[in-house]
């Protein structure tokens, strides 16, 4: 293992740069053929309004797997991480438009434990809400 | 009606092995928006100390769901899956899949309880690969209740 940051060079509060992300409809159809998760109302309006949504919505696991993003390209090595959790607290809703919506993903130290691992809290908002809680990951670093 | 509370502790039995492939990671690499060289380029991956390209954090769902889905539709469980949100979700590192590995998932029924007029259900998918622990997923699924 090899990661980029060192247990020495971190400090509680310490925070990750955000990474700001695109949902699109061509998004959610795209991580539905990969994931194998065909749910409807990941990509049809009509079904996804009849359940009660306001519009399709993303897949909590695409936007879980997004928010790793920022761990993963702060300590490099994704063979690192050896927790990962989150609430999917609300959903990231995504319009038929070209543009679609932005998620912005933020991370920070939220602890330095015992055995030398680190917790970082990982943040997800869109629309001025956030959409995970509870989100974290446990990393090991390089000393 | 509810789920089946007995059911609790229940394992059901390993899934058919999942061959995982270089051109699949790659494919959930890019549908993620995440192109991370481990992911992709095998001597990236050796440099950081692995055998070959590893998956992302996310992509034991790939098996895990499909091993619960049979859980899903298990009529003795008693579980509507018209009516599942899925609320946690967590993963457990042994290592990271990587490729050529051979998945197998054993979906066991941890929890089952009830949440106002929803039952929520925790799900442990322990993955294996030749025998070897790699991660171990839990999935809360809240099953709504009849309107109220």
């Amino acid at each position: 293992m090899s990661t980029l940051v060192k247990l020495s060079e971190v400090a509680v509060g310490d925070e990750l740069p955000n990474l700001t992300m695109t949902f699109t409809r061509a998004d959610l159809v795209k991580y539905a053929g990969a994931s194998g998760d065909f749910n409807i109302i990941h990509w049809n309006e009509r079904t996804a309004k009849e359940v009660g949504l306001p519009d399709v919505i993303a897949h909590g696991m695409l936007t879980m797997a997004r928010a790793a993003k920022v761990v993963t390209d702060w300590v490099g090595d994704p063979g690192a991480v050896l927790e990962y959790s989150v609430r999917m607290t609300r959903p990231v809703v995504v319009p038929d438009t070209d543009a679609g919506v932005e998620v912005i993903f933020g991370g920070k130290v939220g602890a330095i434990n015992e055995d030398g691992t680190v917790r970082i809290d990982v943040s997800a908002v869109f629309d001025g809400q956030t959409v995970l809680g509870a989100a974290k990951a446990v990393v090991r670093l390089d000393a | 009606m509810g789920m089946n509370r007995d059911m609790v502790g229940f394992s059901y039995p390993p899934s058919r092995p999942y061959f995982v492939s270089a051109e699949k990671i790659r494919e959930f690499a890019v549908a993620i928006g995440d192109e991370n060289p481990a992911y992709v380029d095998a001597q990236v991956a050796s440099a950081l100390g692995h055998a070959t390209v590893c998956a992302p954090p996310t992509f034991p769902i790939v098996v895990t769901m499909n091993a619960m889905e049979e859980a899903f539709h298990d009529p003795a469980l008693g579980m509507d899956f018209t009516r599942v949100v899925h609320g946690d979700q967590k993963f457990v590192y042994t290592r990271p899949i990587q490729v050529g590995d051979e998945l197998v998932v054993t979906t066991i029924v941890e929890d089952i309880r009830a949440l106002g007029n929803n039952d929520v259900a925790t799900f442990r998918t322990e993955v294996s690969s030749h025998g070897e622990p790699v991660v171990t997923g839990w999935s809360k699924l809240i099953v709504r209740g009849d309107d109220a």
